[in-house]
């Protein structure tokens, strides 16, 4: 624990910074060089990082301070950093939380994870090799994520003999390519981390070198954010209501300050209200002020949910459904402009889709280039689209309400991280035709509900056929239907797409928006459709009300399906002749909560299309 | 809880309330089912006491969860019973019954099998049971090198498993609480405290602890160089082994054959403060269980343990 008097860390506030910088750099040398100059490495640490070093160590006889920090068995056989670790320590003036991030490219979001919560960086460069590819990736994503002071430590000096002529080329040439990132302060100090020059204690091989030590320069940074001059935002977290005659709104103040008596709107809905009261288990409170975790009443009982803003009525933030941002992608997946992601916006979570890459940024030089989609550790500025209008604010404002996270939704992994830069089309400002004629109206003359059959399953499975044999019926019995499938959509609407996954993904998006509008007209639309991903299955059941979209899975095996092939396109595809096709060079994700699964019958498809009849009067979408 | 205590906290400390309640508050809105890992210590005790203020006046929407390793304290046990009721809780109490019928213990059986057993797969089989997808645990990242890589949203795959070298990004505190069947997360609402800041915290809050955190005349006995209080007959003295009574206390609270004292005359929290302060070890080298092997606590940590 630290040596540290009882309440040094309250005088100058806390100090989240991290570390990054190209491979083996010497971040982690660093952090261990600071905990350990700082007093912070207790004795039976010690004795295991004697151990650790002798077994592990890059460092000879010398104890390798890495060590102390690359805590993951990995880590320390390899003698690389993986994961970002947090480590705390303080000196007399001040407390710091510092994030060791890992160099290598693989590991960039890592990397963002340590910088998202920081408020300085500790950008290192080996002294040796001078700015490096990861050293503008880092400085570019720091950037992004809005950290205004960097260090530039330029690190083993011990190793170009103290040179401050090597210490003078590397500065200029940093500031050559970082000035377009804007930084508020560059501050460059040369440093060797393995013998403590300029760390904690001034080197005597520097004379060349007047400025601060590292730790002098991080104790006095200030980054004071001014949260609380900011517009006020308090996303809604958790309704508290212990019984009927209280109901309180959890959460913590993003930003600015309110007190009871002011006047509030829940932003999404423009609906208004008044503060009431501010509690705490401590009891009520005058105020609540950024960072404060309150549970808030409000003066009437107007409609507010989990991942409501709310705001000042004066000061509200945007509410779009279409804004852009930049995009750091995460996953191994590419990121397909069309298909649906979740995104996590404050204490929401929402449908969003990506609905134009616009260029991508080359870490390198920091031009712009075209894309059509987004690989692991690529940045793009990107459109995004939502299922429903959110508040927001650019996250240069507000990075609380600016900030989000996209999810892919199958397997559940934090795909993208996102910076808004500003909200495209209020949503209030879409003043959609009044109609005087609407669904219910035509539901009431056709005499039966709408909805789409989505028929899905391998090339050869026979959902056309099966949808044919069920439009017959439909028809015979005085149901108005419409029957969109590959052949009638390629050659016309999507003569434009071909069989990228980007296209695919386009190709159903499309298909869905066109099924939808004839559901509108209160038609039933029979889709036929490969359509092999199930982010986009459930895509489309997403523009449509839940009961419908019914997803009609024909469960007819790859080997069924190539013995029969009708089309000779399974035999093309073996040979190679055609590629991306589905089953063979490209997957098919199976539906798992199809409302309808036909596997072949022994009857035929008349047999199938009697069973999708009767799920639809199952539904009431037919009247039995 | 009066006013008074609350203007104590320091900025600093009161920033690590208002970050643990957020935490805490996320769970219950996420998640279908949470519970949070109650182990008797002084940061299960800060936990709790963030919990109740989380959600006051509600009281928090989801049971606590003890693993009874059967050698605890006496002291822990029935700190524990009154807790759960001055709190008005509901506590849930787990003994792997297995380990019972196998005798599992730490003595005879060895730190090593009597934690794999009685505490890690107890956990298991609890958070099973009772179809947790949620459990909280007290883990401070300054702790131990391996937990200073662990996010506060820690994904678990189907069986518990922790994959440290592919763990989700974890951006602000857009915490992704997305999971699938059988997967679970582990969340650590007191990640960014240290040592320091649970005593400030329990001292301004006064926040009940264990009597044994604080010095008093106990009988201990010697053993591999460590202080070992003998609570009860089951462990037995070794040839040359004798009690004696001495002034001592306790950092970290376990098993009790697993729990090293430090002989300490601080009896109040003033004094704990003030002795951990200028103390040169580190609270876990108390713990016999973690010097097992090398990286020890990841191996634990992969295969369930909190
Ligand atoms: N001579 C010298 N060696 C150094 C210095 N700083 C670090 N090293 C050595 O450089 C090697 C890499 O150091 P690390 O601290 O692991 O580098 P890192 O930047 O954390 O690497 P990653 O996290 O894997 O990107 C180790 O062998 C260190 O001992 C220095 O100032 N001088
Ligand atoms: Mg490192």
């Amino acid at each position: 624990m630290t040596a540290t008097s009882d309440d040094a860390r309250t005088r100058k506030g806390l100090l989240r910074f991290l570390t990054c910088g190209s491979v083996d750099d010497g971040k982690s040398t660093l952090i261990g060089r600071l905990l350990y100059d700082t007093q912070l490495v207790l004795e039976d640490q010690l004795a295991a990082l004697e151990r650790d070093s002798a077994k592990h160590g890059t460092t000879g006889e010398d104890l390798d301070l890495a060590l102390l920090v690359d805590g993951l068995q990995a880590e320390r056989e390899q003698g690389i950093t993986i994961d970002v670790a947090y480590r705390f320590f303080s000196t007399p003036r001040r407390a710091f939380i510092v994030a060791d991030t890992p160099g290598h490219e693989q590991y960039t979001r890592n990397m963002a994870t340590g910088a998202s919560n920081s408020q300085a960086a500790v950008i290192l460069i080996d002294a040796r090799k001078g700015v490096l590819t990861q050293t503008r990736r880092h400085s570019y994503i720091c950037a992004l994520l809005g950290i205004k002071n960097v260090v530039l430590a330029v690190n083993k000096i011990d190793l170009v003999e103290f040179s401050g002529e090597r210490f003078h080329r590397i500065v200029a040439d940093y500031l050559g390519f970082a000035a377009p990132l804007k930084f508020a302060a560059v501050t460059s100090i040369p440093l060797s981390a393995r013998f403590g020059d300029n760390v904690i204690r001034r080197s005597e091989h520097t004379p060349w070198y007047d400025g601060p030590t590292l730790i002098e320069h991080l104790e006095s940074i200030d980054v004071r954010e001014g949260l609380e001059e900011k517009p006020w935002r308090f996303p809604v977290q958790w309704v508290n209501r212990p019984n009927l005659d209280f109901r309180g709104f959890s959460g913590t103040v993003a930003s600015g300050v309110v007190r009871p008596g002011e006047r509030v709107v829940v932003a999404a809905s423009g609906r208004e209200s008044v503060i009431q009261r501010i509690v705490t288990a401590d009891g009520d409170l005058p105020e609540a002020r950024a960072g404060d975790a309150v549970t808030l009443t409000l003066a009437d009982e107007v409609d507010v949910a989990r991942g409501d803003v709310l705001a000042h009525a004066d000061a509200r933030p945007e509410v779009v459904d279409q804004f852009a941002a930049e995009v750091l992608w995460m996953i191994e997946e590419p990121m397909l402009p069309g298909r649906s992601y979740l995104m996590r916006i404050g204490t929401q979570y929402v449908p969003a889709r990506v609905t134009s890459l616009k260029h991508k940024t080359d870490v390198n030089t920091l031009e712009h280039m075209a894309a059509k989609t987004l690989a692991l550790n690529e940045i793009g500025f990107c459109n995004l689209a939502t299922a429903t209008p959110v508040a927001l604010d650019p996250y240069a404002d507000n990075r609380a309400t600016g900030a989000f996270v996209l999810i892919d939704r199958f397997t559940n992994a934090t795909a993208g991280a996102g910076m808004i830069s500003f909200g495209l089309r209020r949503a209030t400002n879409i003043h959609r035709q009044a109609l005087l004629v609407d669904k219910s109206a035509r539901v009431r003359l056709n005499g039966h509900r709408p909805a789409v059959l989505w028929f899905t399953g391998l090339s050869g499975s026979g959902k056309s056929t099966i949808a044919n044999v069920v439009e017959r019926e439909l028809h015979a019995l005085g149901v108005h239907t419409y029957m969109l499938d590959g052949d009638n959509v390629r050659h016309g609407l999507n003569r434009d797409l071909g069989f990228t996954d980007a296209d695919r993904v386009e190709n159903i998006r499309r298909v869905g928006e066109v099924a939808k509008l004839f559901v509108d007209a209160g038609a039933v639309v029979l889709c036929s459709f490969i359509s092999p991903f199930r982010a986009e299955r459930r895509m489309v059941r997403e523009l449509l009300a839940a009961e419908e979209f019914i997803e009609i899975f024909v469960d007819t095996s790859l080997e069924e399906c190539q013995r029969r092939d009708p089309k000779g396109l399974y035999a093309r595809a073996l040979e190679g002749k055609i590629k991306n096709f589905t089953g063979i060079d490209s997957p098919y994700e199976a539906p798992q909560n199809a409302e309808v699964v036909l596997t072949p019958s022994p009857l035929g498809p008349e047999e199938e299309a009697r069973l999708v009849l009767e799920a639809l009067r199952a539904r009431q979408i037919i009247g039995s | 809880m009066s006013t008074q205590s609350r203007m104590a906290l320091t900025p600093h400390l009161r920033q690590l309330e208002s970050e643990s309640i957020g935490i805490i508050r996320e769970v219950a809105a996420e998640f279908r089912n949470p519970v949070m890992l109650y182990s008797i210590g002084k940061d299960s005790g800060v936990m709790l006491h963030l919990a109740m203020k989380a959600f006051h006046p509600s009281k928090p929407p989801f049971p606590l969860l003890h693993i009874d390793t059967r050698w605890k304290f006496r002291a822990m046990i029935e700190h524990r019973d009154a807790i759960a009721e001055r709190y008005g809780v509901k506590l849930l109490v787990h003994t792997n019954p297995d380990g019972v019928a196998r005798d599992i213990n730490p003595i005879s059986s060895g730190s090593q099998l009597h934690t794999q057993v009685m505490k890690t797969e107890a956990l298991k089989q609890a958070l099973d049971k009772w179809q947790f997808d949620a459990a909280f645990g007290g883990a401070r990242r300054d702790e131990e090198k391996s937990r200073a890589k662990e996010r506060v949203f820690s994904f678990r795959s189907a069986g518990h498993v922790w994959d440290p070298r592919n763990q989700r990004p974890e951006l602000w505190n857009l915490y992704n609480t997305r999971i699938s069947q059988g997967e679970t997360i582990r969340v650590f609402p007191l990640s960014n405290w240290t040592e320091l800041d649970i005593w400030q915290y329990t001292r301004a809050e006064q926040i009940p602890v264990v009597p044994l955190y604080f010095a008093a005349p106990r009988p201990v006995i010697e053993r591999d160089g460590q202080l070992i209080m003998r609570d009860d007959e089951r462990m037995a003295l070794k040839p040359g082994e004798r009690e004696q009574v001495r002034m001592v206390r306790f950092r970290s609270l376990g098993c009790y054959p697993l729990s090293a004292a430090i002989e300490s005359r601080a009896a109040t929290l003033d004094e704990i403060i003030a002795e951990m302060l200028a103390s040169r070890t580190s609270e876990r080298s108390g713990r016999l269980i973690d010097s097992d092997e090398a990286a020890s606590m990841e191996k634990k940590k992969r295969d369930g343990y909190f």
